[in-house]
Formats: structure tokens, sequence, C-alpha cells
């Protein structure tokens, strides 16, 4: 057996011998910064901008609802069930369908459509991270396949950083079966490490912080 | 060096155009990163390299105890798990898999691991279409060789290159403009990642309490791979191994800025078993193929034991003199430069390259930037040390040991070293003849003093040796 052989060679290297437990880990080092809401907003977006995204303050939900609908602008949009997405009135949009429960359907959907509308878990105010767990009100396709991805969120959601994320979560695999950090359009530099944006995923992203 | 290396080698260094593309390539990668782990932007740079050495340190100390952590994470949250010792395993598990759920095309995300027991030359005879779908791994795929470097495969390839092997290869017209070759790549794959019935991945890291594989990449490929087919299989190596999720807060701010100077990459996924109830897409199947492939074997020397600490981001290849210099086809095995230099010996025998742990100008600098700490340097001279006594072993180096052999006695003999090097001032040409092992005679060109010869411009014998001008000096002050 594989496995058994696998084992005992790592044992026999280590000399360590069957249910052996580990000695103590490092503690994790995790320091999360004190840093006032505003002033996480703004390197949010900052960051965000430099990587060629475009970041969004909404005012209020209904604002927010304003600015997807002229990004969307007429074309046509697949949004996941996040309840956010709802109080926005983004769902009732006339190009934008949602409410997809079947793999199938979505992903037809997804592959057709010009946008993908989502919410997100949390951002990262350091790197301009989303943070996106997949879920019933998540789906992974949406804010993969069409070539733009608009993310829609209230601000209180934004984080310092990756270390207040994992103290926040110190298991993703708790709570979903995908967790993504998403930082900025999808890009290569292959050819010649020119930057291009927009290989397989969205290669224009927006945030709007509501 | 057997001959097919030194002709490799002699070919990149006589490429100016290759020359030119390795140069600026790995330079701005070396700037990318240097701007990205500056102190003002992470002033806790250094602790944070302490940390993920430890972190790995411990890993590996423990590694059984991790795996088996690993495995029952996964197997709770309806995964499999494989275990694979070597390519032969891994090859017939995805063979067997593809047999038993009728799979014809497979997508693949870049991973070194399955380009280190060459899987695709291993499944495509059997009939299985297995595409690429990181963009270099691509042009790399279409083009039938190896990746240059481990974030950049097609590090050499210009744009008229990549425009020439599309058009070759995919029929469409030539193009160079980066752009358009982009969008050819997308609109190519894009089927393919819709039709593919297996998604295959390699693993940036391994969470042991969470069952978890970890995705880095910018593209979005791996993510579409692990996404849109019904089945995920990823390969990893057993070395992969990191405690818990927290400890990524470490590896993920070290691995992106040391590979291309991304403070994160583009796309991270923390990818735990297949898609749960409630959640409406992913795969429904979900397998990770633990590769031994000889770690085990390296684990056992306490003191390399951190060659596997290797988080593969690239940095000790883009800062390596050498490695700027030969490029990365030079290297015997898919891992190039100093990293290359020292776990290939250790996975492939010691004397099979006995050259490759000297492919090194001990300049020093893969250790100084690589984020986990291995001590890529004094692994170097180790290996060293070690290639020359298993050479001895095989008596190989009978000629050298007993040219050392008679040094060393001169050496020990200081009245007979000043007369032989009186006896060579006499013998050698003066001032004039600067370039004088240029025009040595033919027969002295041949074999490891030609080799020596070639690359050394002697200066001329000084008039008096170190010792007659020591001696002199001490007179005239007694005087």
């Amino acid at each position: 057996m594989p496995r058994e052989s696998i084992l005992h060679q790592v044992r026999t290297a280590l000399g360590r011998s069957v249910g052996q437990p580990a000695a103590p880990a490092p503690p994790p080092s995790l320091k999360t910064p004190d840093a006032d809401a505003e002033a996480r907003l703004e390197s949010f977006c900052r960051e965000l901008e430099a990587l060629g995204g475009k970041a969004w303050r909404a005012a209020s939900p209904e604002e927010a609802g304003a600015v997807v609908e002229r990004l969307v602008a007429g074309r046509l949009a697949v949004a996941s069930n996040a309840p956010f997405l709802c109080e926005c009135g983004i769902t009732s949009l006339p190009s934008v369908r949602a409410g997809f429960t079947d793999p199938a359907a979505l992903r037809e959907a997804c592959a057709a459509a010009q946008v993908g509308i989502t919410s997100a878990d949390w951002a990262l105010a350091d790197t301009g991270t989303l943070v996106m767990l997949s879920g019933p009100e998540e789906a992974r396709l949406i804010s993969l396949l069409p070539p733009v991805h608009v993310a829609v969120l209230p601000a209180q959601r934004m984080l310092s950083g990756l270390d207040e994320l994992f103290t926040l979560l110190p298991r993703p695999a708790e709570q979903t079966s995908s967790m993504v950090l998403i930082t900025g359009p999808s890009r290569t530099a292959d050819i010649e490490q020119i930057l291009v944006r927009g290989v397989h995923g969205p290669g224009e992203i927006h945030v709007i912080l509501v | 060096m057997s001959g097919t290396y030194q002709d490799q080698i002699r070919a990149t260094l006589g490429d100016p155009r290759l020359q030119a593309a390795i140069y600026a390539a790995s330079g701005r990668l070396m700037d990318h990163r240097r701007a990205a782990v500056a102190p003002e932007v992470l002033p806790d740079f250094q602790e944070l390299r302490l940390q993920a050495h430890l972190i790995k340190q411990h890993t590996l100390d423990n590694l059984d105890y991790y795996l088996e952590q690993f495995e029952q994470q996964l197997l709770a949250r309806g995964g499999h798990l494989v275990w694979a010792r070597d390519a032969k395993d891994v090859a017939e598990f995805v063979l067997d898999l593809a047999r038993r759920k009728q799979a014809r095309l497979m997508v693949k995300s870049k991973s070194m691991t399955t380009e280190e027991i060459e899987l695709l030359s291993r499944l495509e005879p059997q009939g299985l279409e297995i595409v690429e779908t990181d963009l270099g791994e691509y042009i790399i795929q279409l083009a039938g060789e190896r990746p240059y470097h481990i974030v950049a495969p097609a590090l050499h390839k210009t744009r008229e290159d990549v425009g020439e092997l599309f058009s070759r290869r995919l029929g469409v017209e030539r193009v160079s403009d980066p752009e358009k070759l982009t969008k050819i790549a997308r609109a190519a794959l894009r089927d393919k990642f819709l039709a593919a019935d297996i998604g295959m991945s390699g693993a940036n890291f391994l969470v042991a309490d969470s069952g978890a594989v970890v995705l880095v990449e910018n593209e979005g490929n791996a993510r579409m791979s692990t996404s849109a087919p019904r089945i995920h299989v990823a390969v990893a190596g057993i070395e992969k191994m990191i405690p818990r999720a927290q400890d990524l807060a470490v590896f993920l701010k070290l691995l992106g800025r040391s590979a291309t100077g991304q403070p994160l990459t583009v796309y991270t996924s923390f990818l735990s078993g297949p898609r749960r109830a409630g959640e409406i897409d992913g795969p429904e199947e979900f397998y990770v193929v633990l590769l031994d492939n000889g770690r085990s074997r390296l684990l056992a020397d306490r003191e390399k034991r951190q060659s596997l600490y290797c988080i593969r981001c690239g940095a000790c290849l883009s800062h390596c003199p050498v490695y700027r210099k030969i490029g990365g086809h030079s290297y015997p095995w898919v891992y190039s430069g100093a990293i290359g230099a020292v776990i290939t010996p250790q996975y492939q025998g010691l004397t099979e390259f006995p050259w490759l742990p000297f492919a090194s100008s001990l300049c020093g600098a893969c250790g100084e930037v690589c984020p986990v700490r291995i001590e890529l340097p004094k692994l170097l001279l180790d290996l060293r040390s070690e290639v020359q006594k298993a050479l001895s072993r095989q008596s190989v180096n009978r000629l050298e040991r007993l040219a050392f052999r008679l040094w060393a006695w001169v050496m020990c003999h200081p009245r007979i070293y000043e007369m032989l090097g009186s006896v060579a001032a006499a013998a050698m040409p003066g001032e004039e003849a600067k370039d004088w092992p240029r025009r040595l005679p033919a027969w002295l060109m041949r074999g490891p003093l030609g080799a020596w010869f070639s690359q050394r411009d002697l200066p001329p014998w000084p008039e008096r040796s170190f010792r007659q001008a020591w001696r002199a000096r001490v007179r005239d002050r007694s005087h």
C-alpha cells in the first residue's frame, strides 16, 4: 500500500513512531494594526486602482444600485443571490438575471453574460482584495466567467488585511469548500513580461463600497 | 560535465537575443521583488521570513503527523486522498479515474510537481487530451518544451516567437501584440474549460488543519480548472504541508512578493473538498494526490531537510548570476537556479550530475532572497564536498586526487614551493604576452586544463615572488 509505505518512510527518516503527537507548533503571528475606518477605505481604493481596478463609494444602497445600473449599461448581467444586492435594487434591473440555484443554468448564464455582479464577505484594505466564500449566496463562476466583475458590499466589511481575516476566520474550511481572495483584474505577464489584463478571469473589476 | 549540457550552455551564452531576454526578465523580477519587500512597505519582512522558516521546519520535523491530520480533515469534508510513491502511481491513478468517469478532456493549471513527474507525457499516449491553461505553460506545451523559470515558464520566448507558434499550431493569423496573443489564448482555452471533465491543479500549500489545497495565481486559469469541471484533482508533493490556515497570513505575504513583487497575487483559492450542500457550483468530486517521489529520502538528512522548505517562488533563480547567464534549460531537471542545483542531486543521485552544485558563484544572493531562509549557499558547499567524496569512492577522479596530494605536499614544503616558483617564472612569458593562456599548445588545451584556461586571462608572472619581496622588505627595515 502506498499510504503505509510513504508514512513508514517518512517516520523512519524522522525517527518518529506511529501515533506520536507533534511537538508544539510555533504560535501563529497575527497582528492587526489600528487604523480608523476611513483610512482603511482610502487604502483599499488606492490599492485597487493601482492594480487597474475601479473603486466607487456610495452613500446608500440606492446610490450603489444606480452606479451598478450605469456600469451594466443594458448589457447582459448575472447577479448572485446575496441579499445585499437585492437591497440595492440590483436584482430587479432589466438586463440582470438572478436567483440561480441550478449549476448548469448558472454556468450557461455566466458564459453568456458580459457582467457578473456579486457581493463579498470581506475586503482587505492593505491589498485592495475581495474575500468571497462560496455558498448559497455566492457562486464561484459569477466572479470568474464574465469579462466584467462588479462587487457591491457594505463598507463595514472592510478589514485591515490578511492578519485580521485569519483572526476572524481561523478555519475557513468549516464554513465553505471554497474561499477565494480576489486582488484586482485577471492578468498575465507571460509574454515578454508585458502586463495584459483579462486572461481567463475578468479584465475589468469594479468595487462599490456602501 | 556531459556534452549535452555543455552544448546547451554554450548555445545560450552565444545567443545575444536570448541573453538579453533572460537578463531583462530576471532583472525586472528582481526590481519588483526589491520594491515589494522594502522596509517602508513591509517593515516586518525579516520576522516573516524567520516565522516561515520555523513553521516549515516544525511541519517537516513532524510531517507524518500533519499528513495524517490532512488526510482526516480532507476525508471528513468528502474529499479523496490518493498516496503516490512516484510518477507511475500518479499516472495510473489519473488514467484509472479518467476511464471510470469516461473523461476525455482534462484542463490543467500550472504545477511544477506534474512537470517533475512528466505527467503529460505519461497520460497523453493513453488517449487523454490534456491542455495546459496558464498562458506561459500553454505556450510551452504548444512548443513542446519544458518551463524556463518556475514562475515565468516562457521567459525565453519573444512575442514574435509566440505569434509564429500560435499561427502554426492554432491556425490563426500571425500577430505579435501581447494583448492580441493573450486574447487568442483566452478564446482557445475558454471552450476547453467549459468542455473539460477533469480539472487538474498543483498546490502552493496544503493546510493540515483544514484538509485544504491553496492555489496562488494571476490569470484565473486555476480558478477555472477547479470550478468548472465536475472533477478536481490536485497533485502535490508531501512537503507542501503547513499546519494551520492561519499560517497563510505569513506565507501569502512572502510568496507573491518574492516571486513577482505582488503583495498578493490576483487570485488565492482556498479549496477544501467538493461542492457542499447549498453551494451552487464547484466540482462534485475532489481528489488530492500526495506525492513522495523521493521526498521522504531527503527528510532523513537533518542538515539538508531544509531543501524541502521551498515554496517555489523562483527568487533564487532570478537572482542567480549563473542562472542569468546559462538560463533555465541548461539545468538537467525542471528545477533550475540555486534550488535546482541543491535538490536535483539529492533526488537524482549525487553523481548523476556532479557539476551541478558547482554551477554557482557562491555569491550568497540566493540565500539572502529566499523567503523561507533556506541556507542555499551552505547546502551547495555541502553537496560539493559530498559529490567529491562520492566521485573519489567511484575513483572517477583518481588523477585529480593525485594532483591534489602532490599540491598539498608542495605546499607543506616552502623551499620546494619556492624553487618550483622560480622555475615557473623563468619559463613564463613576460609583460608583452598578457594573453598567453590563449596561445598554449593545443595538447594542453584538452580536458580539464583546457576548460580552466578557456575562461581565464592570467596576469604575467611578477619579477619577484611575494616571499622574495617580503625578505627584501625585512632586510631593508633592519638596516
